[in-house]
């Protein structure tokens, strides 16, 4: 497939992410980070593929990552998100949740804040499993079924919902700017309200029987009741929260694990997962053509314009084409974005502007950067 | 007990004398653990030294560089296994060079880069530990393009002198440099190197390179003008064999003789006497070895000169009949005092074409099995190794692999590649496999997942059992009994879900309370793992069922559990006490019949409870009394109740 990049950086890279870039300017996303996991000494680091990283003078073809700079990082990097545009939170396997800061004058990285042990047993460390930031808030769970809620300008912990869960917790996603979504080892997804003191979530959904751990969730960039998950069995799952406590549509996908899953920012109809198999899988969902669509006009204009609107919110009265039904199955098509592999693909991100060709490239771009590379 | 090849080194360890103290070690996987002993027979506990020393037999393992040869080869070899084997070996053997080709770029790349690093580093020790690093890929290089040239690629004669010149050129580069340089001085033609250069490109055969250098020579002598175009003409002329042309090497051979008696003819004419350098120049295109000899500098090994002398005497030769000139010009290059170095004997294996030889020596010349276990594993592939059986272990390919996979599977994160070694060596590679993937430390869930994964798609149902026992254990240890209970599940380990299911009742009997509802109440068919655990499950939905207010259901399930023996003996009396509010319900939910199994269920339990326990204390045994005492007039009214109600016809 064209315009895959790979580069190995003699780490095993668990988590990347894109800076996000200011919603004003038209820019490309240029900047990166990873962090690592089951080195000696893990790092996070922070590429480049623009020109304005690295001195890229020598004959290096154009869009080979450089690196700008790196911090050692105590601990495996079990998730990674960027606050802002110049911090990074991570989550540790010694429990411990930290804030780096980048520093784009002089292109290092320092720690801005730390909170040690944040996730326990009672005599021991316990692996903080996955984070969500909500500028300044953000949320951390962990095996020791701990949700914790931090504010990025506080120093201490603005709560603690002890026994959220009897398992491990694996990721957790905003719902609202109140409410949660967490998945479990179990196969459970829960909501939690941060208005209600108790510790109890305020719902319960899951796949009956089965018990298959999820491990990742991400939920719909505008439609916040749409949520897809992945899960041990390679399995992606699509909910609708609001509506009874099944999935609204099951669908193969990988062979094993899923270990991301996310709805493009911008162009929510794609969807991109990738697993321990080595698959990196992009979902399409085209909109039903009976459907009332305001992309009237010339194909190649309406991509454009779908996802300049998008982000506007869903006030159209356009029912999401994740919700039309799996039954007709042309409506959903599924390609594989690498060549066959034997490595896992740990972590993928995706952002990018409105032209699909274009997004795919960019996309494509990470994952393949946190597979093999180690 | 053979001999050994070599005499072993011997590695000191800081901090001890050797000549006073004991050793003891310990075999590792890739090291092995030293420790000083106190080898007294008797006598109290002189202060021995308190460290543990780790003895690692392969250091560049650890080399950041050198990683991404062990992790871009993985991917070439992994590639290399899945070429089929019912593809016609004509077909084959391209995409065997090509392979060989890739294994070496990425040798290549990685002297690069640490060339690179070794040149800016300010530290002079690792400078040092990367130029050494450099000479050794150097070396490994070297050895693997001789290797592809005769036995991978087996070129027929003809064609195997122009690859053994390609080879020659590839690492004897620094020609290049030096022409180079003297082209970009002032007047090349007066530069102290420049005849240096000439002949060098003569040497390996480059005679388009030497004309142009040549060219600058005689413009500056106008009346040799003459002697200059002769010369150049010859080495126009000089015929190379050309594979893809209809020639036959018959053809090429006569062509070739012509040349060389042309040349021999103006030798005779003194036609160059009355310059010295062409002089030389026109006794190397006959293949004067003397006039060779005499410029060992240049040709600085002896396998550059044993490929420039069959270019300029024998350019037909055969692979069959190369040990022969091999041996020769390593004789006549080398002083006969100095030994050959392990490199020399090396090539000259190869020349030989003995393989084994190559193998063996590479495996006692480098510290690890990176290129020996690649080498022989894409030998293998090409049918080189056929006839030689081990008397240990399965095949040569076998054993090199597993050697290297072994190595890496004590690698801190590099253990993930050794897995698709180890599924390559059908014989030993599932038992190594085995062995290893227990042992990895598991510090994250995730960590183990992935370890879990690798084991369930090699069918391995012994090994995933036994990690997630590790990580239930680990789970209980940090009084996580649902991780545990969820682990064990996955273990299907009925006796550890048992422990677990214990100590949950416990905590309800303590408490009164369950914890953990979220995954009891969703136990599903997982409940039937263990008795105790379906107990669980049961009792738990009983409680829901009460809650619910659902109680004739909830009475039937309660009876159930003790008449279907579900329930433990010693959990009865708490049973029983749950009926407790059931009968003092003011409708009546146990019937006749039911309230008659309740009484035989504590007529059973008092019998056995009978045995007087001298540890209970008297205290508990009144109030066991009591609660007897309790449910039996419960039972009775029940029991009057019921016949009542069962005994009257609804009008």
């Amino acid at each position: 497939m064209e315009g895959i990049n790979a580069k190995y950086v003699s780490q095993k890279i668990s988590k990347t992410r894109w800076r996000p870039v200011s919603s004003s300017s038209l820019q490309q996303p240029d900047i990166f980070a990873t962090g690592s996991w089951d080195n000696e000494d893990n790092k996070i680091s922070i590429w480049s593929i623009g020109e304005n990283g690295v001195s890229s003078m020598d004959d290096e073809f154009e869009g080979d990552p450089q690196l700008v700079c790196e911090y050692k990082h105590n601990g495996d990097v079990l998730d990674l998100q960027f606050l802002d545009q110049d911090r990074i939170v991570t989550a540790s396997s010694t429990g411990a949740v930290i804030i780096f800061r980048h520093h784009h004058n002089s292109q290092t990285l320092s720690v801005s804040k730390l909170w040690e042990r944040a996730h326990h047993y009672p005599c021991d460390n316990a692996p903080c499993t996955g984070i969500v930031c909500n500028s300044p808030e953000i949320v951390t769970v962990g095996e020791d079924g701990r949700i914790i809620l931090f504010r990025a300008d506080q120093e201490g912990v603005l709560r603690t919902i002890e026994n959220a869960d009897s398992s491990t917790i694996h990721a957790v996603t905003f719902l609202r700017t109140t409410e949660i979504l967490t998945v479990n080892s179990i196969g459970q997804l829960k909501l939690w309200d941060f208005r209600q003191q108790g510790n109890e979530p305020s719902q319960i959904l899951s796949l009956t029987g089965d018990r298959v751990p999820l491990h990742c969730v991400d939920r719909h960039p505008n439609q916040q009741h749409i949520v897809a998950t992945g899960g041990q069995d390679g399995m992606l799952c699509i909910w609708d929260v609001r509506q009874g406590n099944m999935p609204f549509s099951l669908m193969e996908a990988h062979s094993a694990e899923m270990w991301e899953v996310h709805f493009h920012p911008s162009n929510p109809d794609h969807l991109f997962s990738c697993s321990e198999d080595g698959s990196l899988l992009h979902w399409e969902t085209s909109s039903n053509s009976d459907t009332p669509s305001f992309l009237q006009g010339g194909r190649n204009t309406s991509i454009i314009s779908r996802s300049a609107i998008a982000p506007a919110g869903g006030n159209q009265s356009l029912i999401s084409s994740w919700l039309t039904g799996d039954s007709s199955k042309g409506r959903l098509e599924t390609t594989h974005m690498l060549p066959s592999q034997t490595l896992s693909v740990n972590s993928l991100d995706v952002l990018g502007q409105c032209l699909s060709g274009d997004l795919i490239r960019r996309i494509t771009l990470l994952p393949v950067l946190s597979r093999m590379q180690m | 007990m053979e001999e050994v090849d070599v005499e072993p080194t011997t590695t000191p360890i800081p901090g001890i004398d050797s000549n006073q103290k004991h050793l003891g070690f310990v075999w590792g996987p890739g090291d092995i653990l030293v420790y000083e002993t106190i080898y007294k027979v008797s006598g109290g506990s002189a202060g021995g030294c308190p460290f543990v020393h780790e003895v690692r037999k392969d250091e560049d393992i650890y080399s950041p560089i050198l990683r991404k040869l062990f992790n871009e080869s993985h991917h070439i070899f992994v590639g290399l296994q899945r070429i089929r084997e019912d593809l016609p070996s004509k077909n084959k053997k391209p995409q065997f060079v090509s392979i060989s080709k890739n294994y070496r770029s990425v040798i290549r790349a990685c002297m690069e880069e640490l060339q690179q690093v070794a040149v800016s580093t300010q530290d002079a020790a690792l400078a040092t530990q990367y130029g050494n690093q450099v000479s050794i890929l150097l070396a490994v290089e070297l050895i693997w393009n001789l290797c592809e040239v005769l036995f991978i690629d087996a070129a027929p004669a003809g064609s195997l002198l122009l690859h053994l010149l390609d080879w020659v050129r590839l690492h004897k580069a620094d020609v290049d440099e030096k022409a180079g340089e003297v082209l970009a001085s002032e007047s090349p033609a007066e530069h102290q190197a420049y005849w240096d250069v000439v002949i060098s490109y003569v040497l390996q055969g480059r005679m388009d390179e030497a004309r142009q250098v040549l060219v600058k020579q005689a413009a500056l002598q106008p009346a040799a003008r003459a002697m200059f175009k002769l010369l150049d003409n010859l080495l126009k002329k000089m015929p190379i064999f050309n594979p893809g042309e209809t020639q036959t090497l018959t053809e090429f051979d006569v062509k070739w003789r012509h040349w060389r008696e042309e040349v021999d003819r103006c030798l005779q004419d003194q036609s160059f006497a009355s310059n010295p350098h062409l002089e030389i120049i026109c006794k190397i295109l006959v293949g004067d070895e003397d006039v060779l000899l005499e410029h060992k500098e240049l040709l600085s090994t002896w396998y550059h000169f044993l490929v420039t002398r069959l270019l300029f005497s024998h350019p037909t030769v055969k692979s069959t009949e190369l040990h022969y000139y091999a041996q020769s010009s390593m004789h006549m290059f080398l002083d006969t005092r100095s030994v050959p170095e392990p490199l020399d004997s090396i090539l000259l294996a190869a020349f030989e074409f003995d393989i084994h030889q190559v193998i063996k020596d590479c495996s006692i010349a480098l510290n690890n099995w990176w290129f020996v276990g690649h080498l022989t594993d894409l030998l293998d592939h090409c049918k080189l190794l056929q006839s030689h059986n081990l008397h240990f272990g399965s095949n040569l390919r076998e054993f090199l692999l597993l050697e290297y996979a072994s190595g890496l599977f004590t690698h801190h994160s590099l253990w993930q590649l050794a897995v698709d070694y180890f599924d390559h060596c059908p014989e030993f590679g599932r038992v190594y496999l085995e062995l290893q993937i227990e042992r990895v430390p598991l510090d994250t869930e995730r960590k183990a997942l992935k370890v879990i994964r690798i084991c369930e798609q090699r069918q391995m149902p012994e090994q995933v059992r036994s990690i997630c026992k590790i990580m239930a254990k680990k789970a209980l240890r940090n009084n996580r009994l649902g991780s545990a209970l969820s682990w064990s599940i996955r273990a299907k380990d009925a006796a550890f879900a048992t422990l677990i299911s214990e100590r949950y009742l416990q905590e309800y009997c303590a408490k009164g309370t369950f914890s953990d509802l979220d995954l009891i109440d969703n136990l599903g068919p997982a409940m039937l793992l263990s008795d105790r655990l379906t107990f669980l499950g049961k009792y738990r939905e009983f409680h829901r069922l009460y809650g619910e207010k659902r109680f004739s259901e909830a009475a039937k399930l309660l009876l159930s559990l003790m008449t279907a023996k579900i329930a433990p003996r010693s959990f009865w009396m708490t049973l029983l006490t749950d009926a407790l509010p059931l009968l003092e319900q003011k409708e009546v939910i146990f019937s006749a019949d039911q309230t008659h199994e309740l009484m035989f269920c504590l007529e059973e339990l008092t019998s056995w409870k009978s045995v007087p326990n001298p540890d209970r204390p008297m205290q508990d045994e009144d109030i066991e009394t009591t609660k007897i005492e309790l449910l039996r007039l419960a039972l009775a009214r029940n029991l009057a109740m019921a016949i009542v109600k069962e005994g009257t016809v609804e009008v």
